[in-house]
């Protein structure tokens, strides 16, 4: 008999700043990679990505409105947090089948690509804007503002790196958005949502939802309120491009798909990602007395 | 009357105006509407002599060319006025009797207006017994800048107590008032104020009439139309000299107030050499042929 | 909705405007003689081929389309129409360029071909002017004023990019795409042109355009400037023919990029061809732009604003402000003005140097307006439009305003690319800022108040990427141009302007 019982966690979504479980009441198991079953995940439902689509549309005019350096600090909260629970998310990476120095490593470059975007926070609108000299008495300036609500593919392997890296600059960017975390190791992600929680990041900034992607590619890739799809997996089957980029057409949406093996690879961080993620605004002022 | 509500007068916006005086510039005057329009600027104009070395004979023989600008086209129409200072008005008056050209004077210590009230008054009062049928004042600028609008209003509300039932002329001298802002507020104190004419300039401040100004307050007079009924006239003064400039300006009013406008009693030019330069393209446009100043009287 | 409408409609009547003033009379003694713009020196072709690979060839099928005066409904000319196997030697012809010649040469050259291809357009400027209003039906003066000048002015500024690529994107060396298919529209047929072959070119790609099939005739006189500025053969192919050589293009597998500019419904349509492709692509696709006018505005240079936000081009203009929005307090002044300067505008013959609206591009959008013009009164809208006078050959259309609309009036709704302008009023800033973002487009907003905090504050508000302040309707190569949301994907001009047709790649 053990000391202790101990108390199990049961992984919900994380929807508007709440951790309420799928609508659709239903789930699905999660594994290790020698498949013993480490715990039940939701499986969410189109419900489930409508309510959370309202949410960050709810949020988007806040969040945008933030200034540039409170985005940057927010991000640098979300890392302190981060890194006060390093060894839970290591233990959690352990658990689906990470060996420990590869879990630390994750865990610590997601630590350290949040401070990566959150230095960016305050510098890309001057990095990719410009005053433009136009032949008349007008002052003209271009500046990024973020696009709108954004559903995010997470990569399916590096379960909180990859996550953290699609993440980032999206909301550095002043975008809200609706994740679904990687179907295999979902774990992580919904644990990532508590550290967001902690972290002062305004409800339905991000929202996370747990199940199947060929289930949830129509809501998430047709639904009209969304601005902008990103996803990252290198092994996307044609069909699902297509339907993807087919469902983008309904409302013009952004299709950002940038295949990345690897997201400790050195390519795996760049302001060009925030700036996926922006629309290019000109406004022109005449000058004059 | 009373001072103008001057949230009643817009903000104006420097770049906005000047494109829309390029627009109006870019309309093509040709044929019959050229010839038109060049005999409609003559006949608005105030052939003007404003020098420190003017004397009788000079007003005299400027009398003669308002009279007859061309001795070869007695069919065209003659000038609106002839426009001197105060102390030449009675040999103006004497040399135009019996035609319907009037005689104008400025008044008010022009061109700087800085002299008492008293003496603006007096100054004016003497030009009215001596003939003159219209007055064109200057408004202290002075005043004006220091934010005193109720002092320029009163100024003008006098002036007009003395011009009587003659025609009173405001000059804003627009080149010291600078923007366009200003010009529109003065513009309206000074119909407000009762002005029959406002006119851009004295002739001796740089820039004086520009097109932009103009049209500033062209919008000002028409905005003044609506709200009152009453057609105040617009005089823009010194540096036209060409008829190609007459004829822009001419469109800047048909566009801007209408037709009604396109009449001396509404629209003058305060000018000198025009008048050659319209009588040179007048002739040109009947003959087809280009012309030399060398037949046209320079008085 | 529960809005307020102008009781402007009434009010805003000059003889009523609260004491019996008569209106001012813009039909008055003095009109302008017509000042007919000269066509004698312009030579057309009867018939026009393709440009490929440097030479113009005949359609492998034989078939040519006529290309119309809209303002006299005469043939001009007759263009031709490629099919498939045209596509296919221009697409091979802009790929053999770019493998053997363009991404070869130095960068510096490639710029000097570009000066050359701007210096040539200024110099036969007034013949690409005549050509452009007799073909499009716009007004010499826009053709000769704005058209033209801005489309050299494209080439010179993008000219100047070739060989400074590595200081535009920090951190990244830009690579070129490879071959462009380019479909343009019908309404700046040569500023278009311009704007998608200049910044193509100088990043490194070659292309393969399609003018709109009543615009040809200036894409194909540039086709003789290629000539005359011995660009290399199949840099530049320019193809000509209906929707049907678009979408040959469009699903062309040689093709690296797609560039568009055209209707949203068209640009959904391309994106759902290259769904499951890795072609890169660009839109500029429609809008229905608020113009927001606060009673702090300079209003009559807000006035002068609106007229150009909707009647420049016809209206045809996808970034026109097609919605008013004036705030109540000023709503019957700035009618009333408006109305008189509508007065003021001259509509007829584009090649009179007076005509301020010219010929509506074609019988299809002639049509399409009228359909617009009927359901606005079906849906109970107020008509009002000027009293000008209109020729009796040609397709006109009187400049029109639709008051007592809501946002739920498809005339307010939808993009009618025309001369025709609705009217609402708002309260307050929020209230207008949330009818100028109630649409699904968003290529381009208007804000005129004389408070400059307010104008940040708006402009950042209005989702649209061009945001026009105290001003509309200007353009210039150095500033960037696209849409947010339906109106479009990318930017073109200015800086941004290359992303669209360059790779980037760690430096």
């Amino acid at each position: 008999m053990p000391d202790r019982v101990n108390v199990l966690k049961t992984y919900k979504t994380y929807i508007d700043g709440a951790f309420p479980r799928t609508e659709s009441g239903r789930h699905y198991k999660v594994y290790d990679r020698e498949g013993n079953i480490l715990a039940n995940a939701c499986q969410c439902s189109r419900k489930d990505v409508r309510r959370a689509v309202v949410a960050a549309r709810g949020s988007f005019p806040g969040w945008s409105d933030r200034t540039a350096y409170n985005r940057g600090q927010i991000l640098y909260r979300i890392a302190e947090m981060l890194e006060t629970r390093k060894g839970q998310f290591t233990e959690e990476l352990e658990r689906t089948g990470y060996k420990a120095k590869r879990a630390v490593a994750e865990v610590e470059s997601s630590i350290d690509r949040l401070i990566y975007y959150a230095g960016w926070s305050d510098k890309y609108q001057q990095v990719f804007g410009s005053i433009n000299p136009v032949a008349s008495s007008h002052f003209n300036f271009s500046l990024p503002e973020p696009t709108g609500v954004v559903t995010i593919w997470a990569p399916e392997e590096q379960p909180l790196l990859g996550l953290v890296s699609v993440i980032a600059p999206v909301i550095t960017g002043g975008n809200s958005c609706v994740v679904l975390a990687s179907e295999t190791y979902p774990l992580s992600a919904i644990s990532f949502a508590e550290v967001l929680n902690s972290s002062d990041v305004p409800a339905g900034v991000v929202n996370i939802l747990t199940g199947s992607r060929t289930e949830l590619l129509d809501p998430m890739t047709s639904h009209m309120d969304v601005n902008a799809f990103f996803y990252t997996n290198p092994d996307i089957e044609v069909q699902q491009q297509k339907q993807i980029d087919e469902n983008g057409a309904l409302n013009v949406k952004r299709i950002i798909r940038k295949p990345m093996e690897d997201w400790q690879d050195k390519e795996a961080k760049s302001p060009y990602f925030i700036t996926d993620f922006q629309e290019i605004k000109t406004t022109w002022h005449p000058v004059g007395f | 009357m009373n001072i103008p509500d001057y949230s009643q007068s817009p903000p104006i916006d420097q770049v906005g105006v000047e494109e829309r005086v390029a627009r109006l510039n870019s309309r093509s005057i040709k044929k019959e509407s050229k010839i038109k329009a060049l005999e409609m600027a003559l006949s608005m104009v105030d052939l003007t002599t404003l020098e420190g070395m003017d004397t009788a004979g000079k007003v005299i023989q400027l009398c003669q060319k308002a009279k007859r600008p061309h001795p070869y086209q007695p069919d065209l129409p003659t000038v609106a006025a002839v426009c001197v200072y105060p102390r030449l008005v009675s040999v103006a008056e004497k040399a135009l009797r019996g035609t319907s050209i009037h005689v104008a004077s400025v008044a008010t210590a022009f061109p700087s207006g800085m002299a008492p009230l008293e003496v603006k008054l007096e100054e004016t009062r003497q030009a009215i017994e001596d003939g003159a049928d219209e007055v064109d004042m200057v408004i202290s600028r002075g005043e004006f800048l220091e934010g005193n609008y109720n002092y320029v209003f009163d100024e003008i509300a006098a002036v007009k107590e003395i011009v009587g039932k003659a025609h009173l002329k405001v000059i804003l001298e627009t080149g010291e008032l600078q923007t366009y802002g200003n010009i529109r507020k003065a513009s309206d104190l000074a119909m407000h104020a009762g002005a029959d004419f406002i006119k851009t300039s004295t002739g001796k401040v740089k820039p004086a009439a520009t097109q932009p100004v103009t049209l500033v307050m062209l919008e000002a007079i028409r905005d003044y139309y609506y709200r009152t009924g009453h057609m105040v006239g617009m005089k823009p003064a010194g540096g036209i000299r060409k008829a190609k400039q007459a004829i822009q300006y001419l469109v800047l009013v048909n566009e801007t107030l209408g037709g009604n406008w396109l009449h001396p009693d509404y629209f003058r030019f305060g000018a000198s050499s025009l008048t050659n330069d319209l009588l040179l393209q007048i002739v040109k446009q009947k003959t087809g042929v280009y012309q030399s100043l060398d037949y046209f009287s320079n008085d | 909705m529960s809005e307020k409408e102008p009781t402007g409609t009434e009010a805003a009547t000059p003889n009523k405007a609260g004491n019996s003033v008569p209106g001012l009379d813009f039909n008055g003694p003095w009109k302008y003689d017509a000042a007919p713009q000269s066509s004698d020196q312009i030579d057309l072709r009867e018939q026009y081929d393709l440009f490929i690979e440097g030479h113009f060839q005949k359609p492998e099928k034989g078939r040519y389309l006529p290309s119309v005066n809209p303002a006299t409904e005469e043939t001009l000319s007759s263009v031709a129409e490629a099919t498939q196997q045209d596509v296919d030697k221009a697409v091979a012809a802009a790929r053999k360029a770019y493998n053997k010649t363009w991404s070869e040469m130095k960068a510096a050259d490639r710029g000097k071909y570009i000066f050359r291809l701007a210096r040539l357009i200024q110099e036969r400027a007034r013949e690409f002017a005549i050509i452009e209003t007799m073909d499009g039906g716009k007004p010499i003066r826009e053709a000769r004023d704005v058209d033209i000048p801005l489309a050299a002015a494209q080439f010179f500024y993008y000219a100047g990019w070739a060989d400074k690529l590595d200081y535009a994107f920090p951190g990244r060396k830009a690579r070129p795409l490879g071959v462009a298919g380019q479909i343009i529209p019908w309404n700046f047929p040569l500023l278009m042109l311009a704007w998608k072959v200049a910044p193509a070119l100088a990043t490194g790609n070659t292309v393969v355009l399609k003018p709109a099939e009543t615009t040809s005739l200036t894409a194909l006189k540039f086709a003789e400037l290629c000539q005359d500025a011995g660009l290399p053969e199949g840099v530049v192919n320019i193809v000509t023919g209906t929707g049907q050589t678009g979408s040959l293009i469009v699903n062309h597998n040689d093709i690296d990029k797609i560039a568009f500019t055209g209707s949203t419904e068209v640009g959904k349509i391309i994106m759902e061809s290259l769904a499951g492709t890795d072609k890169k692509y660009t839109l500029e696709l429609g809008g229905k732009g608020p113009n927001m006018i606060f009673d702090d505005a300079p209003v009559d240079q807000a006035v002068e604003g609106i007229i150009n936000a909707i009647f420049f081009n016809q209206g045809h203009v996808c970034c026109a402000g097609s919605r008013l929005l004036v705030q109540e307090g000023i709503a019957d002044r700035v009618l009333q003005k408006l109305r008189d300067r509508m007065e003021t505008l001259i509509v007829g013959d584009p090649l009179d140097k007076n005509t301020d609206i010219g010929a509506i591009n074609s019988e299809q959008q002639y049509n399409k307006i009228s359909e617009y013009l009927e359901l606005g009164v079906e849906e109970g809208a107020e008509m009002y439009q000027s009293s000008c006078t209109l020729p009796e050959k040609g397709y006109f259309c009187r400049p029109t305003l639709f008051s007592n609309v809501s946002q739920s009036n498809r005339i307010v709704r939808e993009e009618i690319f025309g001369p025709v302008l609705t009217i609402q009023t708002f309260r307050t800033p929020e209230e207008g800022i949330e009818k100028a973002n109630n649409t699904p487009y968003g290529l381009a907003g208007g804000v005129w108040t004389d408070k400059g905090s307010k104008i940040f504050k708006v402009g950042s508000k209005i989702r649209s990427g061009v945001v026009w302040a105290n001003t509309y309707n200007h353009f210039d190569p150095t500033s960037p141009f696209g849409g947010y949301k339906e109106s479009g994907q990318g930017r073109e001009g200015g800086l941004h302007g290359l992303y669209p047709y360059v790779e980037l790649v760690p430096g």
